[in-house]
């Protein structure tokens, strides 16, 4: 049973720390002002990016480096999630686009992009799927300790770089956001861009640089899932799963109530909640060997992650304090001499 | 040259083709109050947003203590130590003060902001607590936020927009001991105020713009508020504006004891009596802001009011909804700042628009069976009950009347003149003048007794200026009662046969545009002069009022 338990919370942080990458991404993005429905496209984008990374490193010596290995990786899947971010950026800050629209057609466009290119062209099936579980042993390799320690070990010590990685990127963009300068200028763009334009705040850099950052972080989501989580086995669905992850990212926002630091607990919570059916069944079999739960039920426990998201947003507008809010001026582009 | 903190020399600036500044030459002093004195619209806020850097001037020179200076941005200024208090206050409403006032600055990190507010309070006399929240702070706290902001950035050159405009009498007493706090610390202030006695009461000089050009300035000892009123609304100039004579019929519209709260939840309407008859044209001049907005709204019944009454033709209309009221032959062509925000969708057809105000009107067109005399009873019974079921049916139609309303769309664009390629143009794509014309043909359309219009010729030229008041004039002497919301004093003066005053929310009187002067509607705009008082007596109350005894 606690062996159980413990194997259920591991498994719940290493599937969690993939909204982890996707909503913090999407914070930052919204507190610049930019509601970014391509995260789900920037996320596919970011396996592309990093399954490309990978062949790379393998391409050009048969035994790379592992450090190598997870750098490029990593490097790869940025850019390409940047990439598309920067042209959801020059679409809605430079062009002042509608935002919604220019990101579902990010979201279309990165899937699209990533289907075609994982399954069909550049790199062939067979071939990735191989490469990339050769590179998964870099990415999953744990910390020192992990079997020795017993449920310490195995909780928080048997994960993948880019776990620990996500957890970090949340808690420098909590700090970031809440103790400097740069945080509260970020925000203030967020808020009333006017405002941040009138005491000399470079709005349009701002909203570049949160939505390219973001963009790249999000991207990491998608690396994560290959990767570490799916052990680099690029499924011809992949495209598909990453999409309605990304979309649970974005719902997972709003649960954060736009906060990073309380991003990390939720991502763990929906992780939980994502993986819970295999689970429940295993622990209601200790008490009954003989319990089925029937897979008609696996459609409801997809339902729990939104449920939950509707809770909070009752909740949050039933108490109504202004600091769970979304920024005050998110959606709406903003032009200085508009009058 | 060194005498003068600030010198404008030649300035304009053109929005589209209308200029808001032409050749504007200002000078402020070191260490002096200068007020900034003008009408609507007569350019002060957009000369004052180019020394701040907010817009840029398209000629013209700026020298900040003797050297030109090119302010582009708003740090630009700031590096000119200039530094700009606006109306509409620039705060982040869930930041705490000291993060307001820190923020886009590189001096000292969060943690010291609060003692250096607090140092810069006391040296001014502010009332601040720099842990508050902005959401939680009442109008003249937040405006003390923003002063010190101005402040904490070094501004030696205070630009403050209306700043009285939002205060209460005993928070005014204090701002001005604070501003004189700063004046005797070396700083130059320009403050923009339409108050004459507050201009009286603050400043060492006074310049005055009219129709965005420089009138002159004055030093304050030397002049008084009437010689002020005539700088600034200028000499009367006639206009060929036809007004057919009135005819004096029972009130339509009666508002009694009304008082409408603004948005903000304070009274933007209070106590207001006034009526307007058939066939005439009341006028409602004041200062931007005084509650015309939402004395229209309530009229229409999109603003719930406060307390007191609205009749029409005798009977309160207080609480219907807004198309029963418009049913009754009360229409409402409101013209906000950017012209299509209010009436009609943008992006539709002018036959689009022509429906969405009379859609409900369409049936299916299935005539009732006639009846007549020979009928026996029972097929009078089967008759009528067919006729109650063709009804229904013709009510509840889910069709719009596509043909009817195009019909109609033709009609106005013939009987206005709109310029339009089709009746299938999105509205958006018409110019200015033809907008407004759609927006008002439609509201005539109704055949209304009540025509409430705001602003009606809102950035407009000439010509189309008068095709509008043609259109009106016919209105008016089909009979129906217009209310006339304006800007301009002399076309109110030539259009108008009464003219009501209205400052801050408060009737300063009502009075014939025929025996009036543009120097008393100034006075009464700027609450100098106030004529209830004045003749003490209430004013817009009718004589012939259709309003019972029980009612009022």
């Amino acid at each position: 049973m606690f062996t159980t338990l413990i194997k259920f919370l591991t498994s719940a942080i290493d599937f969690g720390v993939i909204f982890l990458f996707g909503c913090a991404g999407e914070i930052l993005t919204e507190k610049s002002g930019h509601l970014n429905l391509g995260i789900p496209g920037i996320m596919c984008m970011g396996a592309a990016g990093g399954c490309l990374g990978v062949k790379l490193c393998y391409l050009a010596s048969p035994a790379p480096n592992a450090f190598l290995v997870v750098l490029m990786g990593i490097l790869f899947a940025m850019l390409f999630a940047a990439a598309l971010g920067a042209i959801y950026g020059f679409l809605t800050v430079s062009l002042r686009s509608n935002q919604n629209v220019s990101g579902l057609a990010c979201t279309i466009f990165g899937v699209g992009f990533t289907s075609f290119f994982l399954n069909n062209a550049v790199l062939t099936e067979g071939v990735v799927a191989q490469l990339s579980q050769a590179g998964n042993n870099f990415f999953d390799a744990p910390l020192p300790g992990a079997d020795s320690l017993g449920w310490f070990g195995s909780l928080f010590l048997d994960h993948g770089i880019l776990v620990y990685l996500a957890i970090v990127i949340a808690v420098i963009a909590a700090v970031v956001l809440r103790y400097t300068k740069a945080g509260l200028s970020l925000r203030a763009v967020g808020e009333s861009p006017a405002t941040a334009d009138a005491v000399g705040i470079n709005v349009t850099g701002y909203k570049y640089i949160a939505i390219l950052i973001g963009a790249a972080i999000a991207g990491l989501g998608g690396l994560c899932y290959v990767m570490d989580y799916m052990g680099g086995i690029v499924g011809s669905t992949v495209d598909q799963t990453i999409q309605g992850i990304g979309w649970l990212c974005i719902a997972l926002v709003i649960f954060a109530m736009w906060k990073p630091a309380f991003a990390i607990l939720g991502s763990i919570v929906f992780g939980a909640l994502y993986i819970l059916y295999p689970y429940l069944n295993s622990i209601l079999m200790i008490i009954d060997p003989d319990f089925n739960l029937p897979t008609m039920t696996i459609p409801l426990f997809d339902i729990i992650p939104y449920a939950v998201t509707i809770l909070v947003l009752i909740a949050t507008s039933i108490v109504g304090r202004r600091e769970t809010q979304p920024p005050a001026s998110l959606g709406l582009s903003y032009f200085r001499e508009d009058r | 040259m060194d005498e003068y903190a600030l010198q404008l020399q030649n300035i304009s600036k053109y929005f589209g083709s209308v200029a808001a500044n032409r050749n504007i030459d200002l000078t402020l002093r070191k260490g002096e109050i200068l007020s900034l004195l003008g009408e609507n619209g007569s350019g002060k806020t957009t000369l004052m947003n180019m020394i701040s850097g907010i817009y840029y001037p398209d000629n013209g020179r700026i020298f900040v203590n003797g050297e030109e200076a090119h302010i582009s941005s708003p740090q630009d200024a700031f590096r000119y130590k200039i530094g700009m208090v606006h109306q509409h206050f620039k705060l982040i409403d869930i930041f705490s003060a000291a993060q307001n006032i820190v923020l886009g600055t590189k001096g000292s990190g969060l943690a010291r902001i609060n003692e250096e507010v607090k140092a810069i309070a006391e040296k001014y006399g502010f009332e601040i607590d720099p842990k508050k929240k902005i959401y939680d702070m009442s109008v003249s706290e937040k405006q003390t936020v923003e002063i010190v902001k101005v402040l904490y950035r070094g501004a030696d050159i205070l630009i403050l927009d209306e700043p009285t405009a939002v205060l209460t009498p005993q928070e005014t007493e204090k701002l001005f001991l604070v501003m004189r706090a700063m004046k005797e610390d070396g700083k130059s202030i320009i403050i923009i105020t339409h108050k004459l006695n507050e201009v009286m009461a603050i400043s060492d000089r006074v310049a005055v713009l009219r129709k965005g050009e420089y009138i002159g300035c004055v030093d304050t000892a030397d002049t008084d508020p009437a010689s002020l009123t005539e700088m600034m609304v200028g000499e009367k100039i006639t206009l060929n504006i036809s007004r057919p004579e009135a005819h004096a019929e029972r009130p339509l519209l009666e508002i009694r004891d009304l008082t409408v709260n603004s948005d903000e939840g304070s009274h933007a309407i209070e106590k207001l009596n006034f009526f307007i008859r058939g066939g005439e044209i009341l006028g409602v001049a004041g200062i931007a802001g005084c509650g015309q907005r939402e004395l229209c709204e309530a009229i229409a019944g999109l603003r719930k009011i406060e307390s007191g009454g609205i009749y029409h033709e005798g009977e309160s209309i207080v609480g219907l909804s807004p198309r029963a009221i418009s049913a009754r032959g009360v229409a409402m062509s409101f013209i906000p700042e950017d012209r299509l925000g209010m009436g009609l969708a943008p992006s539709m057809s002018v036959t689009d628009n022509m429906m969405l105000k009379n859609y409900q009107d369409h049936g299916y067109g299935i005539k009732p069976l006639p009846l007549s005399d020979e009928d026996t009873p029972e097929e009078a019974k089967k008759k009528n009950a067919r006729n109650r079921f063709t009804e229904f049916l013709n009510r509840h139609c889910p069709f719009v009347d596509r043909k009817k309303a195009r019909a109609e769309a033709e009609r106005i664009i013939k009987e206005l003149d709109i310029v339009t390629p089709s009746t299938e143009t999105p509205v958006r794509r018409l110019s200015g003048g033809n907008v407004q014309k759609v927006l008002l043909g439609r509201e005539i359309l109704i055949e209304p007794n009540v025509l409430i219009t705001a602003y009606p010729v809102r950035g407009l030229d000439i010509n189309s200026s008068y095709l509008i008041y043609d259109i009106l004039n016919r209105q008016k002497e089909a009979g129906t009662g217009i209310l006339f919301i304006g800007e301009d004093l002399d076309v109110m003066l030539a259009l108008c046969d009464k003219i009501m005053v209205l400052c801050h929310g408060k009737m300063m009187g009502v009075v014939h545009a025929e025996k009036t002067t543009k120097e008393q509607l100034g006075l009464m705009m700027a609450g100098a002069l106030d004529l209830e008082e004045e003749k003490g007596k209430p004013m817009g109350v009718a004589k012939d009022t259709r309003i019972g005894e029980d009612q009022a």
